[in-house]
């Protein structure tokens, strides 16, 4: 085992590797372009400021960098709420009700967790397009939604929920619809804040698929929009950075308020296999 | 159902329909159709830009094995590209996250601090990481090179006959080791997380007991802890696997698939073909393809998992 000192001095050291990258990369976009190019490379920033910032957060410039930070938070918005709607209400069902084919339709909605998601890239695309809903926000907010991992993780929580808040309600005459909104939901919350976050997170952070259903520079996502910017800016490092790091600001501040919602739904998720 | 009988009615006959209606409608639109879609776009012509389709069968899937074929030397360097991520990724990414977890698992103040800190990267998009290591990663101006200059490193490595400074992204294998490196970091810490809560399920009696045995650190680990995380380890082998199988944002971003095409990793590949030459059946053939490797690799792990397991029993 380890002494008392090594392991906290093990611990600073990996700390300082996964933090750092971070810091570099904020203390980068602070610094002017000769700066962040300089050999040998300075750490704190002679004369920090914020001019590649103020470059990329003119809603009219040629990079607009606030419009696809906008565009992202609507489609990730709209994301989480369609994502929240759809497996909650297919959980209740599959958790609370009874009715013919229950059990087949879960098996079946689980078994599309092992298939890996590029086998749906290439029809979806076709998909899309057929619905006329190319370079459109549609594309990003509804082909995901259908969680099979929301349906899965919800199903389990309500199904742990103990029956005698169903039968009170049921006795004071509530209907199926008012005990899923008054009893059940408000008695899921953590379960749904988490799944909240992590479909948050996912599309926010998703690459692949808004780079090849977007097409119009003032329709991109955050993600879309940095792989312009690395090709437009290829050596001014302290725009890039900037831009990368507006990406990065609400992730970090929604884990930093939610992270134990986020680990605890990314063990919970290991835990089925 | 049978035992439903003696319950009083609740809902009417439709209700559990009417709850499952949404999400159906957008998991057969979007997930059971586009997979169905994708098998019957595999077996034909289907290019984007035609206007008919002609069924061709199997022929898509007979030229990724056609040696003499346009998409042969593309795709199966793309499968090996994704290989090579896969075979040099996942040992750092099963074994690193486990000797952190067991770190972690010690009781010390911060605990929680230090979990939320390893799995602060993955939180980040692949866009956002791309683009933060090729800067670091510059041969010129990166922090990385510039550190190893810093501390001298670089008079050890010239006289071990390496390049200088160290082309991180434009020659192998520098390419290969600078994503991997860049994975493990963005990535360990959602292996880690699954460790941890694995390592809380095993009971500390066991460890007690072992100790009475005698057992030095080491035994412990081999003989309570390694057992008592194989669920846990296979699941997070397999996941691993089916992420490395996904690599593309970060050889997209930071090498471009190069040098030369050795970093085209298979999704890149299967993209360029349907999204952008359009040869859309071609690609979807492509991605069945994958798919059914990587099923091929799943129940091999398991088998594999539960032959090593017997011998342990009967010892």
């Amino acid at each position: 085992m380890l002494g008392r000192g090594m392991f906290w001095l093990f611990l600073a050291v990996l700390t300082v590797i996964f933090i750092g990258p971070i810091i570099w990369m904020f203390l980068t976009s602070i610094k002017t372009n000769p700066e962040a190019t300089a050999v040998p490379p300075t750490f704190l920033p002679d004369s920090p400021t914020f001019g590649a910032y103020e470059g990329l957060l003119r809603l009219d410039g040629s990079y607009p960098v606030l419009r696809w930070f906008l565009n992202s938070l609507l489609a990730a918005t709209l994301h989480m709420a369609l994502v929240l709607v759809l497996a909650s209400t297919a959980a209740y069902a599959l958790a609370r009700l009874h009715f013919r084919g229950r059990g087949v339709l879960f098996v079946v909605i689980v078994s599309t967790l092992f298939v890996p998601g590029f086998v749906f890239l290439i029809p979806n695309y076709l998909i899309i397009d057929q619905l006329g809903w190319l370079d459109t926000v549609w594309a990003l907010v509804v082909p995901g939604a259908a969680s099979a991992f929301g349906v899965f993780f919800l199903r389990q929580f309500f199904s742990m929920l103990p029956g005698e808040l169903e039968e009170a309600a049921l006795i004071d005459g509530a209907n199926q619809w008012q005990i899923f909104t008054r009893v059940v939901l408000p008695n899921s919350k953590p379960a749904l804040a988490t799944l909240a976050v992590l479909s948050f997170l996912a599309n926010w952070n998703d690459f692949i698929w808004p780079i090849y259903v977007l097409f119009s520079p003032e329709r991109l996502t955050l993600p879309a929009g940095l792989r312009l910017l690395q090709g437009a800016y290829t050596t001014d490092y302290p725009v890039i950075m900037a831009g990368a790091f507006v990406a990065s600001v609400p992730v970090l501040i929604l884990f930093v308020f939610t992270q134990r919602y986020v680990i605890e739904g990314v063990s919970r998720s290991g835990l089925k296999g | 159902m049978a035992a439903t009988g003696v319950k009083i009615r609740r809902h009417a006959p439709w209700t559990p329909y009417a709850f499952m209606a949404p999400f159906l409608l957008v998991f057969l639109t979007f997930v059971i159709g586009p997979a169905l879609l994708g098998l019957w776009m595999s077996l034909h012509d289907w290019d984007f830009m035609l206007e008919y389709r002609p069924f061709v069968g199997l022929e898509n899937y007979a030229a990724l094995f056609d040696s003499t074929s346009a998409v042969f030397q593309m795709f199966w360097n793309g499968m090996k590209a994704t290989a090579v991520f896969t075979v040099a990724s996942v040992p750092f990414l099963v074994a690193i996250p486990l000797g952190l977890a067991i770190l972690l698992n010690r009781r010390f103040p911060g605990r929680t601090l230090f979990r939320a800190v390893f799995f602060m990267p993955y939180v980040l998009g692949v866009a956002v990481v791309g683009l933060l290591f090729r800067f670091m990663l510059d041969p010129n101006i990166g922090i990385v090179n510039g550190l190893i200059d810093l501390v001298g490193l670089d008079g050890v490595l010239r006289s071990l006959g390496v390049d200088w400074p160290i082309p991180w992204i434009t020659a192998q294998p520098w390419a290969w080791i600078s994503l991997v490196a860049m994975t493990v970091w963005w990535t360990l810490g959602f292996n880690t997380i699954i460790y941890l809560a694995g390592l809380q399920d095993i009971p500390a009696e066991l460890y007690d007991a072992a100790k009475v045995d005698g057992a030095s650190g080491w035994q412990q680990f081999r003989h309570v802890t390694l057992p008592g995380l194989r669920a846990v380890l296979l699941f997070v082998v397999t996941i691993t696997i089916l992420a490395s199988a996904n690599m593309f944002g970060q050889a997209l971003l930071v090498t471009n698939g190069g040098p030369g095409d050795t970093t085209r990793t298979a999704l890149i590949v299967m993209l360029g073909e349907g999204l952008e030459s359009f040869r859309m059946g071609s690609a979807a053939a492509m991605s069945y393809l994958l798919a059914v490797f990587l099923g091929i690799v799943s129940i091999i792990q398991v088998l594999a998992m539960r032959e090593r397991r017997r011998p342990r029993w009967r010892s």
